[in-house]
């Protein structure tokens, strides 16, 4: 899907050597990753790990302690046309009559005043994003009443339609069954590699998302370790990363992330998942430093 | 046919002054409020419609003891409640039963002093009939363009910031991404719904505008699942229960020779609640009917989380 290169002047997203303390606790800790046009990057965590505050730096809705986060070349505020956001899920009730094509066509012109008076072409362009995504046999339910699935896919459609060269979609897989699970990761995949928008995503679970990811960014407290999932999810990495024995087991093509005493009782058993990268240096340092 | 129609439009109702001020200004501030209402209803914030409210009773009622208009008494409340509110935060304020308890009690506590003191100290016997009930049929006619003008003001707001409303209500944070600056379109809408909630509040009295606030919206919501067409349909819902409601309310002075009219803000609220009910009637019909899934009718009880 994208190249390695280590220059990062390209890069659709810097993050260096970022810190944020929120109410006196310190959340995230010397993190630095970048991001290339067309990359598929996964910020994988559990639940207070720090990937949603993560995500919302990059969002742009918190502001770091220190160090600094860079879109497309512009920090600060002025993200929008750049970056596509797609929430866990929408806060409309069943009973509000916005349809999912409706909330497409906000892509288009949201955060314009007045009235929309909208173009054939315009009209079109709604049409073409929404067979894109799979939508169109929905497209006139009301946006509450889809189910988790449906709702990604309008919500991508809404991202899509203006396009970003960045989407950030927050728990996209939270509250998916496994076959809605697979279908939106393929979908994900084809638009990253279509369309060469990069994509990162928050998720707690890696493995619906192996096949797709060009790399990793493992939150554990605070601190981020950044490379392919291969260089990643190691043993010895993670357990440098929490502090504490960890032992990363793989099987059949699948990572399982867990406590253990006895590290190095499983060997990978798997092969590389993913096609061999160029080689980066230690994940747990800043390999994208040019 | 003549005999249906007088008995419909009964003496007098075409040619009164009286009934002609109560059908320009209660139709402008049925239809605004109930387009405020819709977007209340989606950002669950009826919490704020009834603050506003209370805290604009304390204004209306307070206006006769410094004697300045009724009307300015409510809206100059209201959008000082609402700036407070926004200055507070009413999506912290909602969930807060104390902060909610001592707030409107506090308001309605003093709403009660004023109007106290307006029976006794500015002789105006009628203030809390007034304030409570409205005065749509005692309205000063020289208020009538100030109305008209709040009420457009108003709905000039609620279409400046159309779009900016939807997508908040989808999605704070997705708005904001968008570059919609959300806190003020928190702002703006609250100044939008304190206008519509004041300007009901003088026509069928502070107890009862939250019903012509709510009510529209929950019907048109019932019925369609276009938004901009629920936004038309809740304002025109609004106009017609006040317009039917100001001639029942007339005519009924000649019913069962009692030469009592029946309050105008009753017949109003009284013929929202038969529409809501008749509405989600037809709707049960129609599914059974269909044998499709009955849309979801929550709307009353929606809060946001």
């Amino acid at each position: 899907m994208s190249t390695h290169t280590t220059d990062v002047s390209d890069a659709v997203l810097t993050v260096r050597d970022v810190g944020v303390w929120l109410s006196g606790r310190e959340i995230l800790s010397h993190v630095d990753f970048s991001v290339r046009p067309g990359e598929f990057v996964g910020l994988i965590g559990s639940n207070g790990a720090g990937k949603t505050t993560l995500l919302r730096l990059i969002l742009g809705l918190l502001r770091p302690t220190s160090g600094r986060v860079t879109i497309a070349g512009i920090r600060g505020r002025r993200r929008a046309g750049v970056i596509g956001y797609l929430p866990q899920k929408v806060g409309l009730d069943a009973d509000v009559p916005l349809r999912a094509r409706d909330v497409v066509a906000l892509g288009l012109d949201g955060q314009r005043l007045g009235i929309p008076i909208r173009s054939n072409q315009q009209g079109e362009a709604v049409e073409e994003i929404l067979a894109a995504v799979g939508g169109l046999g929905f497209a006139d339910k009301r946006i509450g009443q889809l189910s988790g699935g449906q709702q990604q896919r309008i919500l991508l459609a809404h991202a899509l339609i203006s396009s970003p060269r960045l989407l950030l979609l927050d728990e996209p897989l939270a509250n998916l069954d496994p076959a809605s699970t697979h279908d939106i990761v393929t979908l994900l995949g084809d638009v990253c590699a279509q369309r060469g928008v990069a994509i990162v995503l928050t998720a707690h679970d890696m493995n619906p998302l192996l096949p797709v990811m060009d790399r990793i960014v493992y939150l554990a407290g605070g601190k981020a370790a950044v490379g392919t999932t291969d260089e990643v999810a190691r043993t010895e990495v993670l357990t440098q990363l929490y502090g504490r024995p960890i032992q990363v087991i793989r099987a059949e093509g699948r990572v399982l992330v867990v406590a253990g005493d006895t590290p190095d009782s499983a060997t990978p058993a798997a092969g590389p998942l993913l096609s061999a990268q160029s080689s980066h240096d230690h994940p747990l340092h800043g390999q994208d430093r040019a | 046919m003549n005999g249906f129609l007088g008995t419909l439009f009964a003496h007098g109702l075409l040619t009164s002054a009286t009934v002609q001020t109560a059908l320009i200004v209660g139709c402008f501030v049925a239809f605004i409020t109930g387009v405020v209402g819709v977007f209340t209803v989606i950002r669950g914030q009826s919490f704020a419609g009834h603050a506003l409210a209370d805290l604009g009773a304390v204004g209306g009622s307070g206006a006769f003891l410094i004697g300045i208009s009724q009307l300015w008494g409510f809206v100059g409340a209201g959008i000082i409640a609402a700036v407070l509110m926004e200055l507070v935060g009413v999506k912290r304020l909602q969930g807060r039963d104390v902060a909610t308890g001592i707030v409107f009690g506090s308001g309605l506590g003093l709403t009660a002093l004023f109007l106290y003191w307006d029976t006794t100290i500015a002789n105006t016997s009628n203030a809390a009939i007034s304030v409570l009930f409205g005065s749509l049929f005692v309205i000063d006619t020289s208020l009538v363009p100030t109305v008209v003008i709040l009420s457009v003001v108003a709905l000039l707001l609620i279409v400046a910031i159309y779009r900016w409303l939807l997508l908040d209500a989808v999605n704070q944070d997705m708005a904001t991404v968008r570059g919609v600056p959300v806190r003020l379109t928190g702002i703006v809408f609250l100044i939008a719904l304190a206008l519509a909630v004041e300007l009901s509040s003088l026509t069928i009295g502070a107890i009862l505008s939250t019903a012509l606030l709510i009510g529209p919206a929950a019907i048109s919501l019932r019925l369609t699942k276009r938004i901009g067409i629920a936004v038309i349909a809740s304002g025109f819902i609004g106009v017609a229960a006040t317009a039917v409601g100001i001639v029942i309310s007339y005519d009924s002075y000649y019913w069962f020779g009692t030469h009592q009219n029946w309050p105008v803000s009753f017949c109003i609220v009284a013929l929202i609640f038969i529409s809501y009910v008749l509405t989600g009637a037809a709707i049960a019909i129609r599914d059974r009917i269909t044998r499709e899934s009955p849309v979801p009718h929550s709307v009353l009880s929606r809060k946001a989380a």
